[in-house]
């Protein structure tokens, strides 16, 4: 039986999936195959997507950036003639040609995804999936979970990296004739979509870790918490929960024991504060979602005023692997404070964007060369900004810096959810800086006054010095009301909105300076520092620039030296990056 | 019904035997639509899915809805207008045909967004937040599509572009335009 799996996550269908899907189906069609056509999720290698592997009599042909053309290639070479299209593929039963990408990294998290189809109960059960909840059920109580997840040496994986074990103990110990789990997939961070591929790729392990926490604290109902941008893992949690019921797997007296248990969808309404876990309880409730004081935590009062366990979706996705595996097994894995793996979105200036899974204690630079295959086009690696928003810039000169919870936080960024994004010398750290900042003093939910306001006048400053308005004691008055947003806020948005501008300021101060000084970009790409112009001496008339250019700005004739008309210049970096004869000179 | 709860929008189909020049709550919803039915758990934090709905429904939410549900649930207009107010994906305007959303995340921002934008807003002569006067395009921005490893990414209605450039976004555009 020939088997052909195409990645159809968010990532594969943007880059063409359903277009390669529907060729392949037309092709099986055609030459009347008796082939199984499946759909699987995110392998993590989003930089080769479209993902296409057939398998063939217990052997496997992974391919590359296929196309609706590669695909009817592969039918007609690899399905009808028996000759594999060798160009194209990626790696052969499993191993890949080129394995610098996997290499370092340890798949936990993410063991399933890209491998089984997500709408296939029966894929997770045969990879072992459902075994754990039902190994609880029989041979553990409540505290013996807790005490495997707290010798794991788990760790929040939302980004502040509290313990579970101990967060699960709390909850269990907590009085209430009612308690809740919440699995929180309200991934705000702008630059990480590790929880929307594990909801896309293996929901099944997000129920299973829910499940086994649901027994440990004793709650019998649950909510999953998902923003609504992703409208695809909806979908895919609805059809697994779909499953679950139709097996038995939730509802009542599951797997044959006297626990219960059901899970809900709740549906965010886009607000990024809501991934902080009071907001989040608010906006189940129905309420605008505004942090509220802590404590009470939410493990002795949340939702409705019941004992509430929150996670996050990576944090559940690791627990069935624990229980399987013992937690000795885990807790090799990593350093002395941080163990186990890590999931990364690898995005920005790198070769291979895409998601990457470690173990805590490899370096930045491992991840960025060695996985993520080096900067692209050549550039010159200038940092990586970690933990989104509530982050902030790592300069590439601490790049043998360890992936560790403590080892991050010290130098200013957080370890976060896990958006890693890679920056190159073109990338303006003041830019960077007030990109954070107008997202946080957008989302702010306007409760506590430095928060609402200072966040605001923080990026009226960064808005002046990209403008080249800069002033004299800019980047104090920045400190200072970084400092005050950071003890005057009430949740983990305020608290850590700074980040970004402190960290830029700590490593980059120079381009600050240059900024406010010199008003001068270092980076050249503070449109309001920079004009495009051409040079008369080495321009050709080649008529390339004129033809690219988005906004007609550009303007002569053939064989003589063009003129860029700076009122309309947009300053999009075209004729720039299209010139052959360097004629274009930003100033 | 209480079953099929968790299902994204489960109640479209109130909006959907409902008229909106009529809308003072009259006999037929209250025979259609019971909140009494619904289990004690089901009915707490309603609001939220009845006004995700109501848009799903109307493409945006009417003023008539707001009243409504407020109706329904027994919470104040106002009250329920902060929350609409409060998150981003309530509108209380319809949208046009093609919604074009353009990433601002990260990854988006570092790749040339801005620039990306720039020639949105120039071909489709609109501005971040409104709607042409044919009522074929919305421009909005959102803070992050999740396709980081695609950026810079846009979406028009449901489908997804990424690594786009200036002049790729002017093609899908002009795609859009001659396939009306």
């Amino acid at each position: 039986m020939t088997e052909i799996k195409v990645g159809l996550a968010t990532c594969g269908i943007s880059a063409g999936g359903e277009l390669v899907f529907d060729e392949l189906e037309k092709e099986i069609k055609k030459h009347d195959l008796q082939i199984e056509l499946k759909k699987t999720g995110c392998l993590g290698m989003c930089y080769e997507e479209v993902l296409v592997e057939v398998v063939q009599n217990g052997s496997s042909w992974l391919y590359a950036q296929v196309t609706p053309d590669k695909a009817k290639k592969i039918i007609e070479n690899h399905i009808l003639e028996n000759h594999p299209v060798d160009a194209w593929i990626l790696a052969d039963n499993g191993s890949f040609r080129d394995n610098s990408f996997f290499d370092k990294q340890k798949r936990i998290v993410l063991r399933n995804c890209g491998v089984i189809d997500p709408g296939s109960i029966d894929e997770y059960i045969s990879q072992g999936g459902y075994k754990a909840i039902q190994k609880v059920l029989k041979d553990y109580s409540p505290d013996d979970v807790i005490d495997v997840i707290t010798k794991s040496g788990l760790r929040g994986r939302g980004g502040a990296g509290f313990p579970t074990g101990l967060k699960w103990e709390i909850a269990n110990r907590s009085k209430g004739s009612k308690k809740y789990i919440i699995c929180n997939a309200d991934e705000g961070d702008p630059g990480a979509f590790m929880d929307r591929s594990v909801l896309e790729g293996d929901p099944h392990s997000v129920l299973e870790g829910m499940m086994i926490s649901g027994y440990t604290i004793g709650a019998n109902e649950a909510y999953i918490y998902i923003r609504a941008e992703y409208p695809m893992a909806v979908r895919t949690l609805i059809t697994a929960l779909t499953n679950c019921e139709e097996k038995g797997y939730l509802g009542e007296n599951i797997f044959g024991s006297d626990f219960s248990f059901n899970i809900k969808i709740k549906e965010g309404a886009g607000a990024f504060v809501c991934g902080e876990e009071t907001a989040l309880i608010a906006s189940i409730e129905g309420k605008r979602g505004s942090p509220r004081i802590r404590p009470p935590f939410p493990a002795r009062k949340g939702l409705w005023d019941y004992p509430t366990n929150i996670n996050n979706v990576e944090t559940f996705a690791n627990v069935p692997w624990i229980i399987l595996n013992g937690y000795e097994k885990y807790a090799s894995l990593g350093t002395e404070k941080s163990k186990g793996t890590k999931v990364f979105a690898l995005a920005g200036k790198v070769v291979h964007t895409g998601l990457v899974e470690v173990p805590m204690g490899v370096t930045i630079n491992e991840i960025v060369f060695n996985i993520g295959g080096g900067i692209k086009n050549n550039k010159e690696f200038k940092a990586v900004q970690m933990g989104g928003p509530s982050g902030g810039c790592i300069p590439a000169s601490m790049g043998d810096l360890i992936i560790d919870y403590d080892e991050i936080t010290k130098t200013g960024a957080i370890m976060g959810s896990g958006g890693m994004i890679v920056l190159d010398e073109t990338t303006c750290m003041v830019d960077v800086a007030k990109f954070f900042l107008n997202f946080t003093q957008n989302e702010s939910c306007g409760k506590c006054t430095f928060c609402r306001i200072g966040t605001k006048r923080m990026l009226e400053i960064l808005e002046r010095i990209t403008a080249g308005e800069g002033k004299e004691n800019d980047i104090e008055q920045l400190e200072d009301l970084a400092n005050k947003i950071k003890i005057s806020s009430l949740c983990g948005l305020g608290q850590t909105a700074p980040n970004p501008v402190l960290t830029t300021i700590k490593y980059f101060r120079e381009e600050y300076e240059a900024h406010i000084k010199e008003k001068r970009c270092p980076a050249h790409s503070c449109v309001a520092l920079i004009d495009y112009k051409i040079d008369t001496d080495k321009c050709t008339g080649c008529m390339l620039c004129l033809k690219k250019c988005p906004v007609d700005a550009i303007s002569g004739k053939p064989k003589e030296p063009h003129t860029i008309h700076s009122e309309t210049c947009i300053k999009c970096g075209i004729c720039y990056d299209v010139c052959k004869f360097d004629a274009v000179i930003i100033n | 019904m209480g079953k099929c709860l968790w299902q994204a929008k489960p109640f479209t189909f109130i909006f959907s035997q409902m008229s909106l020049e009529k809308v003072s709550v009259s006999e037929f919803e209250r025979k259609n639509f019971k909140l009494e039915l619904l289990s004690k758990s089901d009915q707490k934090g309603i609001l939220i899915p009845l006004l995700q709905s109501a848009q799903d429904y109307y493409g945006y939410i009417p003023e008539s809805a707001i009243e409504y549900i407020s109706e329904i649930v027994d919470i104040p207009p106002a009250e329920i207008y902060g929350v609409v107010t409060f998150y981003s994906q309530f509108r209380l305007k319809p949208l046009g045909k093609y919604v074009v959303r353009i990433c601002e995340g990260t990854a988006c921002h570092v790749n040339g967004a801005k620039n990306i934008l720039r020639v949105l807003r120039n071909d489709l002569g609109i501005a971040v937040g409104e709607t042409s006067d044919d009522g074929l395009f919305t421009l909005q921005s959102v803070a992050c599509l999740g396709c980081c490893s695609l950026a810079p990414v846009i979406m028009v209605n449901d489908k997804t572009y990424g690594n786009l450039s200036p002049n790729k976004i002017q093609s899908i555009i002009k795609d859009i335009k001659t396939a009306l």
